[in-house]
């Protein structure tokens, strides 16, 4: 019989309270500080705010207006995922995945299914691989126009946001026709994808990819060259092509600051050798360029999936997979090229049906480290703008 | 008594220069009762038209396409708690929206509808309205203060601080405007002459002024009237903290504005003021620059089947109005959960169809006018308004006082110049 | 003194208009010194202001009303409140209004006060009368023209004393944002 010691929480035993206030290493060297004895002053944003995409808190050091120092407190949204995956087998942990990075979840999906092919040493069928690059670059084309509403949001633009949210409205009706759901998609299955493409699937994409562009174009015209958009877009947020390659970002951020780095090129997967595109990258990795470089990946989807389309080959579509997955003793990691940087899936197995563990390299989470060096010496008004650069999903940042 | 009354009826001068009383409070009714119309309409139409920029449909359910919305937010907003913070002070706290009321209520004493159709022309007219608009940057400190708390007092702060950056640049673009009133010639560049050169603080006398030379003063020595023009339009925008102004009250910027504490009642006060400053900085926009009351080409198309011509342009304006109810009734859903809302948007319609057919009949059309000439000016101003809020992204705070001082004011007082150059040599 | 009344302005109760703006400035002149809050004292010295360019209108000189409304209410009187708001966040900066040596006060001012009211009434004949009041519509025309006709060149020495104060404040305050 386990004795319970019931804590009244009014008055917390000292012994066994554990929690205490959390104390921000930026106001560690000076806690009596008060508003009015310095110009320096901690505020904390977060973690529910209009702004920050999710529960993401930041706590920041400001001189007036200026900022001197940030520290993003995450942890808001862990739900445990990695070791939701100790205790599933491969199959059963597949639906986990889409609800990490939730905005695009095709992609984690993508990333899970061939590093477990790695695994099993198997591989998918080539229509797999095609149906699987034209639903990955749609989710590509889907994650940045949310990206682009909410950011455009956050500087001020109110309208923008509608009218992407309109276009993704498109891609998820694609996503819906084929696999039932529209944003937790759990659209492939270890070695192939499970369901055929539906009747008019090719005739659903190629209308798609003719009534896209003139809006692309369309928000190209509304910001661009807008001086506003320009002022506040324009060395903010800079980062240096040094500073992103040791801190480990990845992605459109990574672009931006001139480094031509993308895994479709650089380490080809899922059929992408076979297609005929061009990485954008930026030179002065501030937010304009950012902006710039996700706006063309948007046009360069657009050429893979219609040459996807173009293309696609006959055949089966799932590959020949045990019924009972036991992986070989080993391990693998393989990385994808998400919407938001590199998605890296680190699988050990111990020879039986359940992983011995699953990390996951979310591209969030090392990305939001860069949010320090970037908001240095800039405006409190320029952190919420960088944020929203950064495209942070805080299902990823927080698994 | 009665001669009191009908004696102003023949004078051609307005109540307050009467020195008549009652027609005064007459008119201050009118004009109050009219403003806070206008001021819910504005409402509607903000959001309407807002949504349709999102291409979105806006309240659709409260009333025949959400006509009736602002009536429902009115009663909501009184029916609210009324949360004082604790430690605020309770006086200032009561204050400061009524300041920002006041003030922007009181500027309309002078706008000037028509000729003899004003409350009172002042011979300081344009003064006392950026001066008693200047008022009301005391009432938002106050609110900011009187929270008790640091954001809204920063908001405050810094909403002030944008507020009285650009009332200077404004006042370049209003003095320019000024020093034309003082010119001899006629048309855009002033030859010849015919007017009697008299400079006049008075509204009245500034759109007099604009009349007898024969020229609205936007294209007064093109393009300085002109620029002129941009420079106040940029300035009324920022002056009452709109978008792309409107980092002081924007959600997502840590400081969440002056009226953050206010709830119910004393928070749409505050956006009362706000909406009928929008009105009087337009009414200064529309009366300096585009020729008050006066018709679209007052002296280069005169005679009488001109005269007609624009005499029918308000009648046929609500008709139109009329129209376009008609096809929303027509394109109502037929389900019996429509029928009351059906009925609401003909019994509207036919109401439009009434006022545009009374507006055909020639004794209202002569006197009706200048007042329909005025407002639809100040009706475009505000549609203008709501299109910079739709498509514009916000100025950070520092980019918002550069552009206030470093960009208008300098281009201010160079127009200024220019014109007082131009107005001594032509 | 009868002031001059122009034709088509019609003055309206002007003796009580009068005692009406002038008890309201007495008022907040008495509220400026009384309040505990210095917020409140000076909410009412604004008031006195506005009150008192009342008083300026009806002396047939609305431009002086104004200038008084536009510069002395709503540019100075921001900048003291402010200054007080920004110095002066804790509450209990509420200070006693009385100090000690009151009674002294009291005879001081009541002497002031005798002064005042024998210099007039013995010294009236000092006092020009009758100073013709300029027409009430070119009061800002006459100001003009003095001001930059007579009185040019104090126009200008005022002008570049603004001029230094405006840079030496912004040199001041240039280190911050």
């Amino acid at each position: 019989m386990t004795e319970h010691t019931i804590t009244d929480p009014k008055t917390p035993d000292a012994k066994t309270s554990k929690a205490t206030k959390y104390v921000s290493h930026l106001e560690l060297g000076e806690p009596d500080k008060t508003f009015l004895d310095s110009n320096e002053l901690i505020i904390n944003m977060g973690p529910q705010h209009p702004a920050t995409h999710g529960v993401l808190r930041v706590i920041l050091k400001l001189d007036g207006e200026q900022v001197l120092g940030t520290e993003c407190v995450i942890g808001y949204l862990h739900r445990g995922v990695e070791k939701i995956a100790e205790n599933r087998t491969y199959t059963m942990f597949n639906p986990y995945v889409d609800r990490m990075d939730y905005v695009a979840a095709v992609s984690n999906g993508l990333g899970y299914c061939e590093a477990v092919e790695k695994l099993l040493n198997i591989e998918a069928p080539p229509r797999a691989k095609y149906i699987r690059v034209i639903l990955t670059e749609l989710n590509r084309l889907a994650s940045h126009q949310l990206w682009l509403g909410t950011h455009a949001l956050d500087i001020g633009a109110m309208t923008p946001l509608f009218y992407t949210f309109r276009d993704r409205e498109e891609i998820l009706k694609i996503f819906e026709k084929y696999c039932g759901a529209r944003l937790t998609t759990h659209a492939f299955r270890i070695g192939g994808c499970q369901y055929e493409t539906y009747e008019g699937f090719e005739r659903d994409v190629i209308k798609f990819l003719d009534f896209v562009p003139p809006k692309i174009d369309e928000y190209e015209e509304l910001l661009t060259t807008n001086r506003i958009w320009l002022e506040r877009t324009k060395n903010v947020g800079v980062i240096s092509k040094a500073d992103a390659i040791a801190l480990g970002v990845t992605g459109p951020v990574l672009r931006a600051s001139g480094v031509k780095w993308d895994l479709r090129k650089a380490q080809p997967y899922a059929a992408y050798s076979d297609f005929d595109f061009e990485i954008p990258i930026g030179q002065n990795g501030d937010t304009y360029d950012r902006y710039s470089v996700r706006m063309e990946e948007m046009r360069q989807s657009l050429r893979i999936i219609r040459q996807a389309v173009e293309k696609i080959p006959e055949g089966p579509i799932m590959a020949k997979v045990p019924k009972v997955m036991k992986p070989p003793v080993g391990e693998i990691y393989h990385s994808i090229e998400a919407p938001k940087g590199e998605l890296g899936y680190f699988i050990v197995s111990d020879g039986s049906t359940q992983p011995y563990r699953v990390r996951v390299r979310p591209p969030s989470f090392v990305n939001l480290q860069a949010l320090d060096i970037m908001v240095r010496g800039a405006l409190v008004a320029d952190v919420i703008a960088v944020i929203g650069t950064l495209d942070i999903v805080l299902g990823e940042v927080d698994r | 008594m009665l001669d009191y009354i009908t004696s102003y009826l023949g004078s051609n001068t307005t109540p307050g220069q009467a020195g008549n009383v009652f027609w005064a409070l007459v008119y201050i009714m009118v004009v109050f009762g009219g403003i806070s119309v206008a001021v819910m309409a504005m409402n509607w139409l903000e959001r309407k038209a807002l949504a349709h920029f999102q291409i979105r449909l806006g309240p659709m359910r409260v009333g025949p396409h959400g006509l009736l919305q602002p009536i429902a937010d009115a009663i909501k907003l009184m029916t609210k708690e009324d949360i004082i913070p604790s430690e605020a002070d309770k006086f200032v706290f009561w204050i400061a929206p009524l300041i920002i009321l006041c003030a922007s209520f009181a500027v309309y004493i002078v706008v000037p509808f028509g000729p003899t159709h004003a409350i009172t022309d002042l011979n300081i007219g344009i003064l006392f309205m950026l001066g008693v608009s200047s008022l009301s940057v005391l009432g938002v400190v106050m609110a900011g203060w009187a929270s008790n708390s640091h954001y809204p007092l920063i908001g405050a702060l810094r909403s002030s601080a944008q507020m009285v950056s650009y009332e200077v640049a404004m006042g370049m673009a209003v003095v320019s405007a000024i020093l034309m009133t003082s010119l001899h010639g006629l048309g855009a560049y002033g030859v010849g002459t015919g007017t009697s050169g008299t400079g006049t603080l008075s509204m009245i006398g500034i759109v007099q002024a604009q009349y007898e030379q024969q020229v609205w003063f936007l294209f007064k020595f093109f393009p300085l009237g002109f620029i002129a023009f941009g420079i106040f339009a940029i300035a009324m925008v920022a002056e009452t903290n709109r978008a792309p102004f409107d980092l002081p009250e924007a959600e997502s910027e840590l400081t969440a504005g002056f009226h953050t504490e206010y709830s119910g009642l004393r928070w749409s006060l505050f956006m009362l003021g706000e909406y009928a400053a929008m009105i009087a900085v337009s009414s200064i926009a529309v009366t300096l620059w585009l020729g008050g009351w006066y018709r679209p080409f007052a002296n280069a198309l005169t005679g009488d089947t001109w005269d007609l011509v624009f005499s029918l342009f308000p009648g046929f304006t609500f008709l139109a109005l009329a129209v376009i109810a008609f096809v929303g009734v027509v394109r109502m859903p037929k389900h019996p959960y429509f029928r009351v809302q059906t009925i609401g948007l003909a019994g509207f319609g036919i109401v439009l169809g009434l006022i545009g057919l009374i507006l055909f009949a020639p004794p209202v059309r002569d006197r009706i006018q200048d007042i329909f000439w005025f407002v639809a000016k100040v009706a475009g101003f505000m549609y203008l308004y709501i299109w910079y809020r739709a498509t514009f992204p916000r100025y950070r705070f520092d980019q918002l006082m550069k552009v206030g001082w470093k960009v208008l004011l300098p281009i201010g007082i160079g127009v200024l110049i220019l014109t007082a150059i131009l107005g001594v040599v032509l | 003194m009868q002031p001059i009344v122009q034709p088509g302005m019609q003055p309206v109760a002007t003796t009580f208009f009068f005692y009406f703006l002038s008890g309201l400035t007495l008022l907040s002149g008495v509220l400026v010194i009384t309040r505990k809050s210095p917020v409140h004292s000076a909410l009412a010295l604004i008031f006195g202001l506005l009150t008192q360019a009342g008083l300026y209108l009806m002396l047939y000189a609305p431009f002086v009303a104004g200038v008084q409304i536009i510069l002395y209410a709503g540019g100075i009187m921001v900048l003291f409140l402010f200054v007080i708001m920004l110095v002066n966040l804790e509450r209990s900066q509420k200070e006693e209004q009385f100090n000690k040596q009151w009674l002294i006060g009291l005879l001081a001012a009541i002497a002031l006060g005798a002064l005042f009211i024998i210099v007039y009434v013995k010294g009236k004949s000092f006092f020009p009368v009758g100073i013709p009041q300029p027409i009430e519509s070119n009061n800002t025309q006459q100001i003009g023209v003095m001001l930059y006709g007579q009185y040019m060149f104090a126009f200008e020495i005022a002008s570049l004393l603004l001029l230094v104060a405006i840079i030496g404040a912004v040199v001041m305050a240039k280190k911050r944002i």
